[in-house]
């Protein structure tokens, strides 16, 4: 068994398997997981915000999920991997509580979801599996040498995708 | 100074902000005290800044299931407001209100988080108060609602709305005691003109 790094909030780190990589409690962020299946090299971002963009201070790419999943993608092919060979999963989005769609910030984990998914498909990585929206908290686990994405939530059985 | 960011936040307007947190946190206390016909302590409140990946650990970790009591808050100032406590005290207040023995453990049925949606409601709304009275402004929180969930998820939400404007998060801590000790957090978000009427409201 390899270590199992830890992912913070607006984070990201790389790992080459054995090693794995986390992030705990996954709200209506995303992590995105990334992975080359023939080296094992692998990543993964805990996004806050779709689009840094629309953000005046966008100075902390792990924050965004387009510049956090580029950042990734930069880190995972400096690191030895074959971009071309590059699939992805991701999990999280969920709206936690029910009335935040009044908000300014109308449904940020549908919209961190979808710009992942936007961002994925620019850079031509495949998304192979996705845990994604519900009320739910996760915590994620990922291995890049199987790719197995390992969900864990309060109250229910642990999901493999 | 519509460009408030946390990090440069001046230690007077801090300092404003703390002392709002005390009087809140005061104001809740006995609000709580009356809503369970119990005498409830408090120790002194501490107002941190943290940065999004500290907030987990300095709550318990990021998968402590808590109760996250979320409101919106209208007026003069628009944001949010958050009030947090770990499950365990959850069940704990929730039983006491009721008048009814804590199994301490298990799901919440609906008349529970209802009681504690009421819970947060009253606690959110005496720390608001103690805004309004110092601000001499008009703040009209949202109904609540509830999330028994890990911290870290619970806690995207005002990181999320912190997020959108600079890289911190305020966390105010209040620990309540009597039979038990709980451990309350308070989340105050004011968008960045909200910040601005606070400050000009105060003379700052």
């Amino acid at each position: 068994m390899g270590e199992i790094i830890k992912v913070g909030m607006a984070d990201l780190k790389i790992c080459v398997s054995p090693n794995a990589v986390t992030t705990l409690g996954l709200g209506s962020c995303v992590g995105i997981a990334i992975r080359d299946p023939k080296t094992g090299i692998g990543g993964l971002a805990h996004v806050m915000l779709p689009d840094s963009t629309q953000i005046k201070d966008n100075k902390n790419i792990p924050k965004f999920a387009d510049t956090g999943i580029e950042e990734l993608v930069k880190q995972i092919v400096a690191a030895g991997a074959s971009k071309t060979r590059l699939v992805a999963k991701i999990a999280g989005g969920a709206q936690m509580f029910a009335f935040q769609s009044n908000n300014a910030l109308v449904r940020v984990g549908e919209r961190n979801v979808a710009a992942s998914k936007k961002k994925l498909q620019e850079l031509h990585i495949p998304l192979l599996a996705e845990d994604t929206g519900e009320n739910y908290g996760r915590t994620v686990v990922f291995y890049p040498e199987s790719g197995d994405f390992i969900i864990r939530s309060v109250g229910k059985p642990e999901k493999v995708i | 100074m519509a460009e408030l960011h946390l990090e440069e936040m001046s230690s007077q307007y801090f300092d404003v902000l703390k002392e709002i947190g005390n009087i809140g946190a005061g104001n809740a206390t006995t609000a709580l005290s009356q809503l369970l016909n119990e005498k409830v302590d408090m120790k002194v409140p501490q107002v941190k800044v943290l940065d999004f990946d500290e907030v987990g650990a300095s709550i318990g970790g990021e998968e402590l299931v808590m109760a996250g009591i979320y409101l919106m808050v209208e007026g003069d100032i628009t944001g949010s407001i958050m009030f947090l406590c770990e499950e365990r005290a959850a069940h704990s207040l929730v039983a006491r209100l009721m008048g009814m023995e804590d199994d301490g453990s298990g799901q919440f049925d609906e008349i529970q988080l209802s009681a504690l949606k009421e819970i947060g409601n009253i606690i959110t709304g005496a720390y608001l108060n103690a805004l309004s009275m110092l601000t001499n402004m008009k703040i009209y929180p949202s109904v609540p609602d509830v999330s028994i969930d890990m911290a870290g998820a619970i806690l995207s939400v005002p990181a999320i709305e912190f997020g959108a404007v600079g890289d911190k998060i305020l966390l105010i801590q209040t620990q309540f005691s009597d039979d038990v000790a709980i451990d309350g957090y308070f989340i105050l978000v004011p968008d960045l003109e909200s910040h601005d009427k606070i400050m000009r409201s105060l003379g700052m």
